[in-house]
This record gives structure tokens, sequence and C-alpha cells, in this order.
């Protein structure tokens, strides 16, 4: 029985002897079953690298044969130290760094820092700033759903459908280079509006889009929903029980299949969430199957609402004209002493934002995105907290793997939906 | 406001401070009561408090009391939602877990002990959940420094290149 020297290693531990090297067997009591010490279950380490943990999550199995007997996650391998990092930059140079938090809803992570600081600021946003945000926070969670349902199925052995996910994501990758000049990085989104209004031709574009994926969402639909293997594999797997859920603060599609209506866009719409009509996906018992359905179903929603935004969409600015934090357009720095002195100011010192502490929440693909602003009152942020959801959903590895076979775990970790990115910073 | 109200109520001794700013309201609550007010949120009728949305650490150093932990509520019954902020001391950084109120808050703990060195008295798992297990400090302490690398130029590029770690035969 061989166990990696690495982790396990209690904070008192730490205290009293830095550094502590070697793992004895020892110190994964508690955490494993007392068979694992006379040799009757197996320890098994799944990852780092390993193709089904969607990143690069290490889990330490304990196996009865191939039954699962506990589950311990072990994470940090992705950690970048981006909260510290943004502390040491200004406001609006700090943004770009949120895009590299959760690396399948980049405009996401930058629409919830900007809400931040745009509450602090009381900085208004434009009628369609705000629509072109629900548009592209839209887009941003089908390309993420697209993603995980690839690499989901393609865990469970289709690899046909990881095709074609990744074909209608480069579709959407393209919309969003076309806006942003960027494929994924694009920090569209910035404190005050957006960074520029669509090009032209973007609206066709994403009209041929909206017309063209609903007939593939069906295909999707038609090679999995009634697929015998499909269904084998994932009914039954991996339930998570709705008061659980809750207790463990899972949020997102994995909590709404396990019964629990939230949606932070409907609890507590922002960026005029509101005036779309759509509807909340629930599911009732909680499997893989279930939490596959309900993104199915969101995905479907999601186009509705960028339907809605598209043909509602005002004219007008698409960034706050407060010059005080929105820097002002090239045209005027030729004629304009004032805007020169916004210019220079702006990009040398940055915004001085009010001293204060406000936590603002997004409905990211994944669950509550949430970011946790500490103002002192200088251009620099002090303190930057993102509430990620794949950090918190994956406590649910640990808690309700237990009993099921290795096979259905690469399923359940699929079905959970975890981006390491988001989940280490 | 109202919430906080019915909090301070119950517990006129715990709560040390009701802060609205910005439309959120935050309770600053003593770390001793800490346990006890957030059960009696989560069960209380009219509360009922049973989502911890976030649990975050702050840093005020040099300033005393040094550390702050801010836990944000959420009731999804009532869809309402607090902030509670819990101060301890940079000489003795313990806070009472509330693991056993919210097993959701395990993850969050870890990572503030991670990194900040904040202790939380009674947590059935504390390691360091981010940064490897042998490293040394806690990162997101004010005083822990951001650290970087020299850029090298043709004054100083001997001095550095020396310095820098090298393939071994």
């Amino acid at each position: 029985m061989t166990v990696s020297r690495y982790d396990l290693v209690h904070a008192s531990q730490v205290d009293t002897d830095q550094g502590a090297a070697a793992l004895e067997l020892e110190q994964l009591r508690g955490h494993v079953s007392e068979q694992a010490f006379t040799g009757e279950t197996m320890l098994l380490n799944m990852g780092p690298q390993h193709p089904s943990t969607h990143g690069v999550l290490r889990l330490l199995l304990e196996l009865d044969g191939e039954t699962i007997v506990s589950c311990i996650p072990d994470i940090g391998f992705l950690h970048t130290g981006i909260e510290k990092n943004m502390e040491a930059k200004t406001y609006e140079k700090a943004l770009v760094m949120t895009d590299r938090i959760d690396y399948l809803n980049n405009l996401g992570n930058n629409l919830v820092y900007c809400m931040a600081i745009e509450k602090l600021c009381e900085l208004d946003v434009p009628e369609r700033a705000l629509y072109i945000r629900v548009i592209i926070a839209e887009l941003q969670r089908l390309n993420s759903h697209l993603v995980w349902l690839g690499t989901h199925v393609l865990d469970l052995g289709a690899t046909s459908v990881f095709l074609y996910c990744m074909r209608e994501r480069e579709h959407i990758l393209d919309l969003f280079e076309t806006v942003s000049g960027q494929r994924m990085m694009g920090t569209y989104i910035r404190p005050g509006g957006i960074w520029r209004d669509f090009p032209d031709g973007f609206e066709r574009e994403l009209r041929n889009f909206l017309d063209y994926f609903p007939s593939k969402l069906d295909d999707y639909e038609r090679l999995l929903s009634e697929n015998p293997i499909w269904k084998d594999r994932t009914q039954g797997i991996g339930i998570i029980p709705a008061e659980d859920a809750v207790r463990w603060g899972i949020t997102g599609p994995s909590l709404r299949a396990s019964g629990v209506n939230f949606d932070i866009r409907k609890a507590m719409p922002y960026s005029g969430y509101d005036r779309f009509e759509f509807e909340v996906p629930t599911g009732t018992k909680g499997d893989v199957y279930e939490r596959y359905q309900v993104r199915m179903r969101e995905m479907r929603e999601s186009l509705s609402i960028i339907h809605q935004a598209l043909d509602a969409l005002p004219g007008g600015p698409v960034r706050s004209d407060n010059r005080k934090f929105v820097p002002p357009p090239r045209s005027e720095l030729g004629t304009s002493m004032e805007a020169v002195i916004h210019h220079f100011k702006l990009w040398t010192e940055g915004f001085k934002v009010p001293a204060g502490e406000v936590y603002v929440r997004v409905e990211s693909p994944r669950g509550e995105l949430g970011v946790m602003l500490v103002s002192d009152g200088s251009a620099k942020p002090y303190r930057v907290h993102f509430r990620a959801p794949s950090f918190v959903n994956m406590q649910a590895l640990g808690a309700f793997t237990k009993g099921y076979m290795v096979a259905d775990l690469v399923g359940i970790i699929g079905s959970i939906d975890i981006v390491l990115g988001d989940c280490d910073r | 406001m109202a919430i906080a109200n019915t909090i301070r109520e119950q517990f006129p001794q715990a709560v040390m401070e009701i802060i609205e700013f910005r439309g959120d309201v935050t309770v600053v609550i003593d770390r001793a009561a800490l346990v006890e007010v957030a059960a009696f949120c989560r069960d209380a009728d009219g509360l009922r408090f049973n989502l911890l949305s976030d649990l975050c650490g702050i840093d005020y150093w040099p300033e005393e009391p040094r550390f702050a932990v801010s836990y944000v509520l959420y009731s999804l019954p009532f869809n309402h939602t607090i902030r509670f902020k819990v101060y301890a001391p940079g000489k003795d950084p313990v806070m009472p877990t509330i693991t056993g109120v919210y097993p959701g808050a395990n993850y969050h703990e870890r990572e503030v002990w991670d990194m900040f060195g904040v202790k939380f008295d009674g947590h059935p798992d504390l390691r360091r959940i981010l940064m490897p297990y042998d490293w040394i400090g806690h990162p997101q302490r004010k005083d822990y420094p951001l650290g970087y690398e020299e850029v090298q130029f043709s004054f100083n590029h001997e001095r550095i290149q020396a310095q820098k770690p090298q393939p071994k035969e």
C-alpha cells in the first residue's frame, strides 16, 4: 500500500514541526476507515494527471474492491494567487486577472467584479450595456455548458458528442472574438459598461447562431437522452438529496437538479434579468442524469434570453460618461484639455473607490459566483475574494460519492461541473 | 435592518455593531457567541438562513483587531441575505468553527487558515487547502510580500545570472 507523501498534514502539526516531511499512514486516521490500516481496503490516487478530473485534481480514494469507501479531494494544483495579485494592481488593471479565474466563464467573472466596483462607486451603467452584458453572460453560459457536455460525455465513452460540442463552441468563441478581439480572455465587460459597442454585422452573426444552434441541441438530446448506455451510467448515480445540498452550500444546476429552485437571476435579479421571461429548470432526484437534463434545458432558456435581449436591445451609449471612472474616448483627447487630464489620471493613478465592503453575486454556469470587495479608499482593492462555485461544489465529491463504483465517480465529477481554475484561483 | 435588529434583540451582548452600506447589512458579532448566533439564524422562524454563501478572511494589518472573517448568509425560503463580521486579534487569531452549523464552511475555513493563519477551533480537518502542505507562512496576510523577479539589464546581468537556479549535470 503506497500513499504519496503529499498533504494531509494538520494545522497543529505544521505549527510544531514546520515542513513536516514524509507522510505516515497514521496521518490518514480519521479520514479513511479502519480497514485501510489493516490492508482490507486499498488506497488509490486518482489524478492529479487524470483525463477525467477536468483539470488538475487529485482524489485520494479508499476502495473496497471497486466500491468507494471514502474520497478525499486534494486541490490547489492550479493556485495562482490571483486574489493576492489583484491587491497590488489598480481596479481596472486587476480586471484582466478575473478572466483567468474561471476559464470557461471569463466574461462572467468580469461581470461580477465590475458589478462590485459599480456598487462601491454607485456608478450607473447605460441601458444598452446592461442588455449586452446579459447577451454575453448567456453566451458564456452556453459556451461553458457545451464544454461540460462534451467532456462529461467523453468521460463516459461517447466521443462523437464531444466533437459536436467543440464544433458549436467554436461559433461562440468566434462571436467573442468579434466583439472583444479575443476568443477567451476578452475583458470585454468594464466598470461602468462594456469596452465598445457590437461591431457591424455582429447582430447578424449572432442571429445566425441562434437559428442554427437549437437543432444541434436536439441532436445531442437524440443521441443521449434515450440512449440505454447513457441512462445506465447516469440514472441513480451520485444522488445529492436537496437538504444536504443546501447544507453543503452547493449552488447552480447541481442544486437545482435536486429540486431546489434557486437561481440568482430570478431570486436577486441583476443587470436587468427581471425584464426577461425564462424558466428555471429543476429536477427531483438529483442524480447525474437529472443534472444532465437541467443543464440541457438551461441551454434552451439561455437561447430564449438572448433572443429577447437582442429583440429589445435599446440604442445609446455603452459605457457610463462619468469621467472620474471611465476614460474619455480617444477622439476627445485632441480637443479637450479636461479629457487629457482624465485620461492621464485614469491610466497612471487609476480611480479611487470609496471605502467600504460589498458582496455581489451572479449566477455563473456553475452556481453562485460572488465577489467580496473591500476598499480602503485608495486606487487599489484592499481585498478581493471570489466565492468560486467550483470550490464549494467540490465538497460534494467527498460527501456524496461513498458507496458508488470507481467508474461512477468519473460521471459524478463530470456532472458537478467543476473548473479547477475557478476552484483554486 | 429588521433582521439585524431581531438578532440584536435576541443577543444584546453579542452584537457589537450594525453597519448598513450600499444596501448591505453587516452585523459585527463577538467571536465567542458566533456559533450560537449562526445556529439561531439558521433555525429561527422568519430568518431561516439555511445557505452559507460565502466565508472569507480579511487582514487589517497593522490595525488591531487585525483579522476579520466575513460570513455571508442567505435564506432560500425568504430570499434575504445578511453578512456577519467577526474580529480576531493578531496575537490570538482563533475563531470558533461553524462547520457544526453549516458543513459547507469546511473548505472555506481551511482556505482562511491557509491564507491568513486564522485557526478555527473545533474544525474537523484543518489542513492547508490551496498552498503546498509544507509551505511556510500565510500568503494573503498583508505583511507577506508579493515577491517579484528582478529584471536583468546589462549592468546587473552577471549578478542575477549567478543567482539563478541552474540545471545540474
